[in-house]
Protein backbone atom coordinates (compact mmCIF):
# COMPACT_ATOMS: atom_id res chain seq x y z
CA UNK A 1 0.00 0.00 0.00
CA UNK A 2 1.26 3.42 -0.82
CA UNK A 3 0.60 6.52 1.24
CA UNK A 4 -0.24 9.09 -1.39
CA UNK A 5 -0.56 8.90 -5.15
CA UNK A 6 3.00 8.62 -6.46
CA UNK A 7 4.01 10.81 -9.35
CA UNK A 8 6.66 8.67 -11.04
CA UNK A 9 7.06 4.92 -11.16
CA UNK A 10 9.73 3.10 -13.10
CA UNK A 11 10.10 -0.66 -13.39
CA UNK A 12 12.82 -2.79 -14.82
CA UNK A 13 13.46 -6.53 -14.84
CA UNK A 14 17.08 -7.48 -14.34
CA UNK A 15 18.71 -10.90 -14.62
CA UNK A 16 20.46 -10.71 -11.28
CA UNK A 17 19.90 -11.35 -7.58
CA UNK A 18 18.36 -9.03 -4.97
CA UNK A 19 21.69 -8.90 -3.11
CA UNK A 20 23.64 -7.82 -6.19
CA UNK A 21 21.02 -5.22 -7.05
CA UNK A 22 21.02 -3.85 -3.49
CA UNK A 23 24.80 -3.62 -3.67
CA UNK A 24 24.68 -1.86 -7.03
CA UNK A 25 22.52 0.89 -5.51
CA UNK A 26 24.20 1.26 -2.11
CA UNK A 27 27.86 0.47 -2.76
CA UNK A 28 29.76 3.53 -4.06
CA UNK A 29 32.21 1.36 -6.01
CA UNK A 30 29.35 -0.04 -8.08
CA UNK A 31 27.09 3.00 -8.37
CA UNK A 32 29.95 5.09 -9.78
CA UNK A 33 30.23 2.71 -12.73
CA UNK A 34 26.71 3.10 -14.11
CA UNK A 35 25.23 6.25 -12.46
CA UNK A 36 27.01 8.91 -14.51
CA UNK A 37 30.15 8.61 -12.38
CA UNK A 38 28.28 9.42 -9.16
CA UNK A 39 28.13 7.45 -5.91
CA UNK A 40 25.51 6.92 -3.23
CA UNK A 41 27.17 7.14 0.19
CA UNK A 42 25.65 6.29 3.58
CA UNK A 43 25.72 3.62 6.27
CA UNK A 44 22.16 2.92 5.05
CA UNK A 45 20.69 2.79 8.55
CA UNK A 46 17.25 4.34 9.13
CA UNK A 47 17.67 7.96 10.20
CA UNK A 48 21.16 8.26 8.71
CA UNK A 49 22.12 10.84 6.14
CA UNK A 50 22.83 9.77 2.56
CA UNK A 51 24.43 11.72 -0.26
CA UNK A 52 24.61 11.36 -4.02
CA UNK A 53 28.12 12.59 -4.70
CA UNK A 54 30.43 12.88 -7.70
CA UNK A 55 33.01 10.09 -7.89
CA UNK A 56 35.82 12.47 -8.85
CA UNK A 57 38.19 14.43 -6.60
CA UNK A 58 35.67 17.24 -6.24
CA UNK A 59 33.26 15.01 -4.25
CA UNK A 60 30.47 17.49 -4.96
CA UNK A 61 27.15 16.63 -3.32
CA UNK A 62 24.39 16.57 -5.93
CA UNK A 63 21.53 15.15 -3.89
CA UNK A 64 21.15 14.73 -0.15
CA UNK A 65 18.60 13.23 2.20
CA UNK A 66 17.81 10.82 5.02
CA UNK A 67 17.39 7.07 5.01
CA UNK A 68 13.74 6.56 5.94
CA UNK A 69 13.56 2.79 5.66
CA UNK A 70 16.23 0.23 4.90
CA UNK A 71 15.41 -3.48 4.54
CA UNK A 72 18.23 -5.12 2.59
CA UNK A 73 17.88 -6.52 -0.02
CA UNK A 74 14.20 -5.63 -0.44
CA UNK A 75 13.26 -2.04 0.21
CA UNK A 76 15.06 1.26 0.55
CA UNK A 77 13.22 4.53 1.16
CA UNK A 78 15.11 7.83 0.98
CA UNK A 79 14.27 11.49 1.14
CA UNK A 80 15.67 13.38 -1.84
CA UNK A 81 16.66 17.05 -2.05
CA UNK A 82 19.04 19.41 -3.80
CA UNK A 83 21.60 20.44 -1.13
CA UNK A 84 21.11 24.07 -2.23
CA UNK A 85 17.40 23.82 -1.45
CA UNK A 86 16.82 21.18 1.20
CA UNK A 87 13.24 22.29 1.86
CA UNK A 88 12.28 21.09 -1.60
CA UNK A 89 12.25 17.50 -0.44
CA UNK A 90 10.70 14.48 -2.15
CA UNK A 91 10.83 10.75 -1.53
CA UNK A 92 12.34 7.87 -3.47
CA UNK A 93 11.50 4.22 -2.84
CA UNK A 94 13.43 1.30 -4.30
CA UNK A 95 11.49 -1.99 -4.18
CA UNK A 96 13.31 -5.18 -5.09
CA UNK A 97 11.27 -8.31 -5.75
CA UNK A 98 12.91 -11.65 -6.59
CA UNK A 99 11.45 -13.60 -9.51
CA UNK A 100 12.32 -17.03 -10.85
CA UNK A 101 15.34 -16.03 -12.90
CA UNK A 102 15.48 -12.30 -12.36
CA UNK A 103 14.59 -9.45 -10.06
CA UNK A 104 12.03 -6.73 -10.51
CA UNK A 105 13.11 -3.25 -9.47
CA UNK A 106 10.51 -0.55 -8.91
CA UNK A 107 11.64 3.01 -8.37
CA UNK A 108 8.88 5.23 -7.05
CA UNK A 109 9.59 8.96 -6.86
CA UNK A 110 6.82 10.95 -5.20
CA UNK A 111 5.76 13.29 -2.41
CA UNK A 112 7.06 16.27 -4.38
CA UNK A 113 6.49 19.68 -2.79
CA UNK A 114 3.54 21.52 -4.39
CA UNK A 115 5.61 24.23 -6.10
CA UNK A 116 8.62 22.03 -6.85
CA UNK A 117 10.06 21.50 -10.31
CA UNK A 118 12.09 18.50 -9.12
CA UNK A 119 9.72 16.17 -10.99
CA UNK A 120 10.77 17.74 -14.31
CA UNK A 121 14.44 17.50 -13.39
CA UNK A 122 14.41 13.80 -12.57
CA UNK A 123 11.83 12.35 -14.98
CA UNK A 124 14.29 12.23 -17.88
CA UNK A 125 17.10 10.84 -15.76
CA UNK A 126 15.58 7.80 -14.05
CA UNK A 127 14.99 5.74 -17.25
CA UNK A 128 18.61 6.34 -18.27
CA UNK A 129 20.01 5.39 -14.87
CA UNK A 130 17.86 2.26 -14.70
CA UNK A 131 18.77 1.09 -18.23
CA UNK A 132 22.41 1.61 -17.40
CA UNK A 133 22.04 -0.26 -14.09
CA UNK A 134 20.36 -3.18 -15.89
CA UNK A 135 23.13 -3.34 -18.46
CA UNK A 136 25.80 -3.08 -15.75
CA UNK A 137 24.36 -6.00 -13.77
CA UNK A 138 23.59 -8.22 -16.77
CA UNK A 139 26.69 -7.65 -18.87
CA UNK A 140 29.19 -6.04 -16.52
CA UNK A 141 29.13 -2.97 -18.74
CA UNK A 142 27.08 0.15 -18.04
CA UNK A 143 25.46 2.00 -20.94
CA UNK A 144 27.40 4.94 -22.25
CA UNK A 145 25.29 7.71 -20.82
CA UNK A 146 26.26 11.00 -22.39
CA UNK A 147 27.84 13.08 -19.67
CA UNK A 148 25.70 16.05 -18.81
CA UNK A 149 27.43 19.41 -18.96
CA UNK A 150 24.68 21.21 -17.09
CA UNK A 151 25.63 22.75 -13.80
CA UNK A 152 22.21 21.96 -12.42
CA UNK A 153 22.54 19.63 -9.47
CA UNK A 154 19.61 17.33 -10.10
CA UNK A 155 20.33 17.09 -13.80
CA UNK A 156 23.95 16.25 -13.11
CA UNK A 157 22.82 13.64 -10.62
CA UNK A 158 21.05 11.97 -13.49
CA UNK A 159 23.57 12.65 -16.22
CA UNK B 1 8.77 -12.93 -16.65
CA UNK B 2 11.45 -10.71 -18.11
CA UNK B 3 9.76 -8.49 -20.67
CA UNK B 4 11.43 -9.05 -23.99
CA UNK B 5 11.93 -6.72 -26.90
CA UNK B 6 9.43 -8.50 -29.15
CA UNK B 7 6.69 -7.68 -26.68
CA UNK B 8 7.75 -4.03 -26.61
CA UNK B 9 7.69 -3.69 -30.40
CA UNK B 10 4.36 -5.53 -30.71
CA UNK B 11 2.84 -3.36 -28.01
CA UNK B 12 4.04 -0.21 -29.77
CA UNK B 13 2.78 -1.37 -33.20
CA UNK B 14 -0.74 -0.10 -32.58
CA UNK B 15 -2.01 3.48 -32.75
CA UNK B 16 -4.52 3.05 -29.91
CA UNK B 17 -1.87 1.73 -27.57
CA UNK B 18 0.50 4.55 -28.49
CA UNK B 19 -2.35 6.98 -27.71
CA UNK B 20 -2.75 5.41 -24.28
CA UNK B 21 0.99 5.88 -23.67
CA UNK B 22 0.71 9.53 -24.82
CA UNK B 23 -2.11 10.05 -22.35
CA UNK B 24 -0.14 8.51 -19.49
CA UNK B 25 2.88 10.59 -20.40
CA UNK B 26 0.82 13.76 -19.99
CA UNK B 27 -0.61 12.53 -16.70
CA UNK B 28 0.44 9.53 -14.66
CA UNK B 29 -1.65 7.62 -12.16
CA UNK B 30 -4.90 7.33 -14.17
CA UNK B 31 -7.52 4.68 -13.49
CA UNK B 32 -9.13 2.49 -16.15
CA UNK B 33 -12.24 4.67 -15.98
CA UNK B 34 -10.26 7.87 -16.50
CA UNK B 35 -8.42 6.34 -19.47
CA UNK B 36 -11.69 5.19 -21.05
CA UNK B 37 -13.12 8.72 -20.81
CA UNK B 38 -10.23 10.08 -22.89
CA UNK B 39 -10.89 7.87 -25.90
CA UNK B 40 -13.63 6.54 -28.04
CA UNK B 41 -12.83 3.00 -27.00
CA UNK B 42 -14.83 0.44 -25.08
CA UNK B 43 -13.79 -0.50 -21.56
CA UNK B 44 -12.95 -3.99 -22.83
CA UNK B 45 -10.72 -2.63 -25.59
CA UNK B 46 -8.82 -0.36 -23.19
CA UNK B 47 -8.45 -3.25 -20.70
CA UNK B 48 -7.02 -5.45 -23.44
CA UNK B 49 -4.59 -2.77 -24.63
CA UNK B 50 -3.44 -2.06 -21.06
CA UNK B 51 -2.78 -5.77 -20.46
CA UNK B 52 -0.51 -5.88 -23.53
CA UNK B 53 1.25 -2.69 -22.48
CA UNK B 54 1.78 -4.06 -18.96
CA UNK B 55 3.12 -7.37 -20.31
CA UNK B 56 5.65 -5.34 -22.31
CA UNK B 57 6.51 -3.36 -19.15
CA UNK B 58 5.57 -0.12 -20.90
CA UNK B 59 2.83 0.51 -18.36
CA UNK B 60 3.10 -0.23 -14.65
CA UNK B 61 0.22 -0.11 -12.24
CA UNK B 62 -0.15 0.24 -8.49
CA UNK B 63 -3.17 -0.55 -6.39
CA UNK B 64 -4.51 2.22 -4.23
CA UNK B 65 -7.52 1.05 -2.27
CA UNK B 66 -9.92 -0.35 -4.83
CA UNK B 67 -8.41 1.62 -7.69
CA UNK B 68 -5.60 0.57 -9.99
CA UNK B 69 -3.45 3.50 -11.09
CA UNK B 70 -1.52 3.32 -14.37
CA UNK B 71 1.83 4.88 -15.21
CA UNK B 72 3.97 5.12 -18.32
CA UNK B 73 7.24 3.24 -17.80
CA UNK B 74 9.73 4.50 -20.41
CA UNK B 75 12.62 2.27 -19.29
CA UNK B 76 12.19 -0.37 -22.08
CA UNK B 77 12.03 2.42 -24.70
CA UNK B 78 15.25 3.86 -23.33
CA UNK B 79 16.87 0.43 -23.68
CA UNK B 80 15.91 0.35 -27.37
CA UNK B 81 17.20 3.89 -27.81
CA UNK B 82 20.51 3.07 -26.14
CA UNK B 83 20.93 -0.08 -28.22
CA UNK B 84 21.11 1.79 -31.50
CA UNK B 85 22.12 5.28 -30.51
CA UNK B 86 25.49 5.48 -28.82
CA UNK B 87 26.99 8.09 -26.60
CA UNK B 88 28.54 10.06 -29.45
CA UNK B 89 25.50 10.03 -31.72
CA UNK B 90 23.10 11.36 -29.11
CA UNK B 91 23.91 15.02 -29.78
CA UNK B 92 23.62 14.71 -33.57
CA UNK B 93 20.31 12.83 -33.35
CA UNK B 94 18.98 15.41 -30.91
CA UNK B 95 20.08 18.24 -33.21
CA UNK B 96 18.24 16.67 -36.17
CA UNK B 97 15.15 16.18 -34.03
CA UNK B 98 15.25 19.82 -32.89
CA UNK B 99 15.66 20.98 -36.50
CA UNK B 100 12.66 18.92 -37.61
CA UNK B 101 10.55 20.31 -34.76
CA UNK B 102 11.58 23.88 -35.60
CA UNK B 103 10.72 23.40 -39.28
CA UNK B 104 7.34 21.89 -38.39
CA UNK B 105 6.52 24.90 -36.23
CA UNK B 106 7.36 27.26 -39.10
CA UNK B 107 5.05 25.53 -41.56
Amino acid sequence: MIMSKPELIYTTYIRSTPEKLWNAITNPEFARQYWGGNENVSDWKPGSKWVHVTGDAERAIRITGKVVESVPPKRLVLTWADPANEGDVSRVTFEIEPLEDAVRLDVIHGDFQPDSDMINKVSGGWPRVLSSLKSFLETGKPLAIASCQSKHAAEVAHA
Amino acid sequence: MVADEDKVFKALADASRRQLLDRLRRQGGLTLGELCKSYDMSRQAVTKHLALLEAANLVVSVKQGREKLHYLNPVPINEIYMRWIGKFEQKQVQALFNLKQALKENE
